[in-house]
């Protein structure tokens, strides 16, 4: 919450407002008079029309008057732009990668997350990049927005002022799974934070799952699932139900071959799978190079198993 | 009888039927081929758009797969904005009563207009031949934006190819026009006894000129790109993704402009004629239309504000929006002003232009929201600029449109449109229209991004009012096209002028006869003159 006199134009709200509000008596204004003419001078109410070629004044009034309205709207909407773009000092920091189509948020202490968690009260600073093509990082709770562009880093910055789970939006289009490239944000106590920060394994190990256990985690929290289903649903890529020692044809440029899924075959389509694409389907599975461990993938190869 | 029988539309050269229009190089002709044409192109586009909001009705519906989705907003965004709305007004509009209204027989290049037109169908075959060959129909949205145009498997290349022809089109309409409104002015006729239809025709040609090589270079460096990666815009050999995004708007704001000056210039013609006197602030009006051509060249970066530019070109640019919302803003007043005092009959094109008002002003009055930049920050790239661009392009543009065809059906046909059916229809797009798209707004401020397939279950009421709308706008769509068609048979004969107009189209026939004039009028007077009435004319 921003509040006080000094910071009204801060708050993104109070701009929309300011402009709305004015922009409300235009419009009624507006209408009001054009339904009024349209009645009073009708052809039966006024059957002889007068010629009114202009009027200085007039036009001089309202040139001058909409031109200091906008001057005005410009100017709010600037002040809250310079609040958006000035990162307070201590800002803890979080590095953000978009990859199709996943989001990954790694902190200070090298800690890897697919989601956003911040404590209660710290601003923090958002330093944002792509690994593929151009996504967007969008928190519509806190107001804020900034695009993750390959080969470049952005910023965005905010103050967690209200705990609870807020949605993280993907807002470049970027491909099929571009709707499923959600995560969200999670605001905690302080204290609460620190512990899961130096917590080093993922909670799922830290439980006790099996290696399929963490597979069927990883599958969801890394955004496989935004392409392949679990329960032999068509989708955009091959299901994973039942491909666990499935005979596949395979393109290699357009060259035909015939495999079996197995430990390798599925390694090379996580990490390498511009090499070869299963026939039937679009050439559009990214690398996860960098996304999954080793030790990941083989718990995803493990849950492949299970998925008879 | 004899009149008729010399009209445009009967009277042929050496070749009869489908040859003879498809051969002809008359511009009233041509108008009509671009218009049977868009009008098969605008039914699939809004077929496609109502397939969307149907997928959307509730979260997690399946009506069609998430990929199919993705290549109908892209179609839909690909075939409205290349094939319907920039060409629209210019290509069907423009081409049919430019020449009539400077007292011209014809453009100055009939056989260019004709190859433009050529053009057109050249890259609308390659737009709707890319849905089905290749790797399938393109699922980059209409705005093409790399990486992902570059990596997709899908035909972007057919479909970007498309798109360049259909540029090379609207700038040889565009020459066209230039070079026929400055040569072939009927004697008398000054600058400033153009009806404003015709200012706004000339501040578009400009644009259509200087902008569009922008896009056709921007396009030939994607296929470029997919084809070869010259790495242009790939950050990885030394490119720029950021870049693509500039160079697009470089063409795509200014573009905002081709589509909407030739609307206001209907609007312009339209409120005299109903109201029986002349338009307030001609010179306002037409000097407007200048200015907005000339000041919408460099404010494209508004639709840049959350892609990583520089703060400080943000700061510029939307200072720079600010200011050409100005000149908008003085047309609806001067539009309202001409009806003070006049002797108003709200004629079924009347009824469009009071719809085009309120609805463009809503389309103008949130484009201040998009403008200031803490406020963009939260709609960029949600359902709220979808609702604000359809504001401006259907609920602006495309009422423009509807408005100007039923205002010169009797001169393209020599028959009136049914009245009250017309009215019905209007009224009913209309409803339809604000219970499609306004829900958009708020859900938009709300957070809902656009091109989403699915959308968490807090979103759906609107979305399904949303869904709603779009039958009844449909409803009252399909029903004016039901009356124009059968206008085209059954319509009352119209007389040569029938609204009591006081532009030069409304001193030929009805149709007009092939040469349009037998004798090339002898203009003396502005273009809005009402003699008879109170007060001083021109």
């Amino acid at each position: 919450m921003i509040t006080g006199w000094p910071n009204l134009w801060n708050s993104t709200d109070n701009a929309f407002y300011f402009i709305i509000a004015i922009s409300i008596v235009l419009l009624l204004g507006i209408m009001a008079t054009m339904i009024f003419f349209v009645f009073r001078y009708s052809r039966s109410r006024n059957p002889r029309p007068t010629n009114i070629e202009h009027n200085a004044w007039l036009e001089i009034l309202w040139t001058a008057i909409p031109t200091v309205l906008v001057l005005a709207m410009f100017w709010v909407g600037w002040k809250g732009f310079i609040y958006k773009r000035t990162v307070p000092a201590g800002a803890m920091q979080v590095k953000v990668t978009g990859r199709m189509w996943s989001w990954s948020f790694e902190y200070e202490n090298g800690k890897i997350s697919s989601v956003l968690k911040l404590p209660f009260g710290k601003p923090v600073k958002l330093l944002i990049t792509s690994a593929d093509v151009v996504h967007g990082v969008f928190i519509p709770a806190f107001r804020v927005k900034e695009d993750a562009v390959p080969g470049r880093d952005t910023y965005l910055w905010f103050q967690p002022d209200k705990t609870g789970e807020f949605e993280l939006f993907c807002s470049e289009f970027c491909g099929t799974g571009h709707t499923k490239m959600v995560s969200t944000v999670e605001i905690i106590p302080e204290n609460e934070f620190a512990v899961w920060l130096q917590q080093k394994e993922t909670p799922a190990l830290a439980q006790g799952l099996s290696q399929a256990g963490l597979g069927a985690e990883l599958v969801r929290a890394k955004g496989c699932v935004a392409c392949h289903s679990t329960d032999g649903t068509a989708a955009t890529g091959p299901t994973f139900k039942g491909l666990w020692g499935k005979k596949e044809t395979v393109l290699r440029g357009s060259q035909e071959a015939q495999v079996t899924v197995d430990e390798s075959f599925a390694r090379s389509k996580i990490f390498s799978p511009e090499k070869e694409r299963i026939k039937g389907f679009p050439p559009i599975m990214p690398s996860q190079r960098g996304v999954l461990s080793e030790k990941e993938a083989a718990a995803i190869v493990e849950y492949f198993k299970t998925l008879r | 009888m004899e009149k008729i029988e010399a009209s445009y539309l009967s009277a042929y050269g050496q070749r009869k039927g489908l040859a003879g229009w498809l051969t002809s190089t008359d511009h009233k002709r041509i108008a009509l081929l671009y218009m049977s044409a868009m009008s098969v192109f605008f039914l699939v586009a809004t077929f496609l758009g109502v397939l969307m909001r149907l997928n959307l009705i509730a979260p997690g519906s399946h009506v069609v797969s998430p990929r199919a989705y993705n290549s109908l907003f892209t179609v839909h965004g690909v075939i409205m904005i290349f094939l319907f709305i920039i060409p629209g007004i210019p290509a069907v509009l423009g081409n049919f009563v430019l020449p009539l209204q400077l007292g011209a027989r014809d453009v100055s290049f009939p056989r260019l207009n004709l190859f433009s037109w050529y053009f057109y169908m050249g890259g609308a075959l390659c737009a709707l031949l890319s849905l089905f060959t290749g790797g399938g129909a393109p699922d980059t949205g209409w705005t093409f934006y790399v990486p992902y145009s570059v990596k997709t498997g899908t035909n972007v290349s057919l479909a970007v190819f498309g798109a360049f022809l259909l540029g090379m089109s609207s700038m040889l309409t565009g020459l066209n026009f230039l070079t026929t409104i400055h040569r072939m002015r009927a004697p008398g006729m000054t600058w400033f006894r153009m009806p404003l239809f015709v200012w706004a025709l000339y501040a578009t040609g400009w644009v259509q000129l200087l902008a569009t090589p922008v896009l056709g270079i921007t396009l030939l460096l994607v296929i470029f790109e997919r084809a070869f990666g010259i790495g242009v815009f790939d950050p990885a050999r030394g490119g720029d993704p950021i870049l693509f995004q500039h160079l697009f708007w470089i063409y795509s704001h200014p573009a905002v402009y081709i589509m909407i000056l030739p609307a206001m210039g209907v609007i312009s013609e339209i409120i005299p004629v109903f109201a029986r006197r002349t338009i307030f602030g001609y010179k306002a009006i037409a000097f407007s239309s200048l200015a907005i051509a000339i000041v919408g060249y460099i404010v494209w970066g508004h639709h840049m504000f959350t892609s990583g530019m520089s703060d400080m070109a943000r700061v510029v640019f939307s200072l720079l929006t600010f200011v050409v919302a100005v000149p908008s803003g003085v047309k609806i007043f001067n539009w309202t002003a001409s009806l003070y005092k006049g002797s108003i009959t709200v004629s079924s094109p009347l009824l469009f232009v009071l719809a085009f008002i309120f609805l463009f002003s809503i389309g103008g009055l949130t484009g201040l929201i998009n403008g200031a930049l803490s406020t963009n920050i939260q709609i960029h790239g949600t359902y709220f600029i979808v609702a604000h661009f359809h504001y401006v392009m259907f609920g602006g543009t495309g009422f423009a449109f509807f408005a100007g065809l039923h205002y010169w059906f009797p001169k393209m046909f020599g028959r009136m449109v049914d009245e009250k059916r017309a009215k019905a229809a209007c009224i009913l797009m209309f409803v339809g229209f604000n219970v499609l798209y306004f829900p958009m707004f708020i859900l938009g401020w709300q957070g809902m991004p656009r091109r989403y397939y699915d959308y968490p279950a807090h979103f759906q009421p609107l979305h399904s009012l949303a869904t709603v709308g779009s039958w009844i706008l449909v409803a009252g769509l399909l029903l004016m096209l039901h009356n124009l068609i059968r206008t085209i048979r059954h319509g009352l004969p119209a007389s040569a002028n029938p609204w009591q107009g006081t532009t030069l189209e409304w001193h030929a026939s009805s149709p007009p006869s092939i040469e349009n004039f037998d004798v090339i009028p002898t203009v003396t007077t502005g273009p809005y003159a009402y003699p008879q009435n109170n007060g001083v004319s021109s």
